[in-house]
């Protein structure tokens, strides 16, 4: 249940955690740093832009690792950008999040042999808390992400480790297959 | 019937071979793309300069300049692909070669601007050097890479400032 959802008394007094509070805020206004390595870079351009309008998340691009809450690594990490990237990653104030757009920042994607310049996956070198498959992924894929992210956020709590944060997230995950079938089913019987 | 672009490419050849004899190899006449090599490396650069400046052939068009690893041989090599725009219309491509350890090619960068980056590019991808070049550093991988990646027998190496390259 989102906090919008709680009961709002008639003195505007609203009763709920802190941890509910932080997450909110956090998970509202996702800033990622505007930056993009490759053609996934285009396919967050167009998330970013009016058919998919990032902006009803809240997340809008800045221009500074200093604004920035979330890293989409959109693209192939070469080699000599990789140090390009974990400085800025170590610029990113905390609490920071990475994405990792695409199959190239993923694993290495189609240049996992013979791309001799290219990083194997961008967590070699910075931590990566969602990753998106794709070659490249759609907006849609990428919104997926990062709603992704917005989960993870909303299993915070004040003390408890991004690593406990993911766990959290991956025992309550809801499998979609069964929410999928549920739709279809509904869909049928009207 | 001879393609327009191999008697285009005899009529080159021959005048090119009438001032510099045996430092070019006979014409290979393949329809695609007509070329020689030249078996004397030291005068590539007054080759060059002849067939820019010769008002009968006017090369002043480098449209690329390629690097090639010929492990069977020995050598290294690079292949240009030389226009001549204008009243000509010629088109020919050069092959020099050199040693495949501590080769080097005399630099045409300036003969042909273009020459500038793709002579850095075959040197950092085969490891060659070009003899009066202003700038023979890498262009595209970092300066302290080590090998040359587009030499056949090109192992990638294990790390680089601690990050480990292969899969």
């Amino acid at each position: 249940m989102g906090l919008l959802d709680a009961r709002i008394t008639k003195h505007n007094v609203l009763v709920t955690s802190v941890d509910n509070v932080m997450n909110w805020a956090r998970l509202s206004s996702l800033w990622p740093m505007g930056f993009g390595l490759a053609c996934c870079a285009i396919e967050m351009m167009a998330t970013n832009a009016s058919n998919y309008d990032l902006e009803r998340f809240g997340i809008f691009p800045r221009s500074s690792p200093r604004q920035s809450d979330l890293m989409i690594v959109a693209g192939t990490v070469t080699m000599k950008m990789a140090e390009r990237v974990v400085r800025l990653y170590e610029q990113m104030p905390e609490p920071r999040y990475v994405l990792s757009m695409g199959s190239c920042s993923n694993c290495g994607g189609p240049y996992w042999q013979h791309g001799y310049h290219v990083l194997k996956g961008v967590d070699r070198v910075i931590p990566v808390d969602v990753y998106v498959p794709g070659c490249p992924p759609r907006p849609e894929a990428l919104i997926g992400g990062l709603m992704k992210v917005q989960e993870l956020i909303r299993m915070e709590q004040i003390g408890l480790s991004r690593a406990e944060a993911l766990k959290k997230l991956e025992e309550k995950s809801v499998d979609p297959g069964r929410l999928i079938e549920e739709a279809r089913k509904g869909a049928k019987a009207s | 019937m001879i393609s327009p672009a191999v008697e285009k490419a005899r009529v080159v050849w021959s005048v090119i071979s009438e001032k510099f004899g045996d430092a070019v190899s006979p014409l290979d006449e393949n329809p695609t793309m007509p070329f020689f090599e030249v078996t004397r490396p030291e005068l590539w650069l007054d080759i060059a300069l002849f067939m820019r400046d010769n008002p009968k052939l006017r090369f002043n068009y480098m449209a690329c300049l390629s690097g090639v690893d010929y492990p069977e041989e020995g050598k290294l090599g690079i292949v240009c692909n030389l226009e001549s725009l204008g009243e000509h219309g010629y088109t020919i491509a050069v092959k020099v070669k050199c040693d495949r350890e501590g080769g080097v090619i005399p630099s045409v960068s300036r003969v042909w601007k273009t020459a500038d980056w793709h002579e850095r590019e075959a040197y950092d991808m085969f490891g060659m050097t070009f003899s009066g070049h202003q700038d023979m550093r890498r262009i595209l991988c970092p300066e302290d890479w080590e090998g040359f990646p587009l030499r056949k027998d090109y192992q990638v190496q294990e790390n680089y400032h601690g990050i480990k390259v292969p899969y």
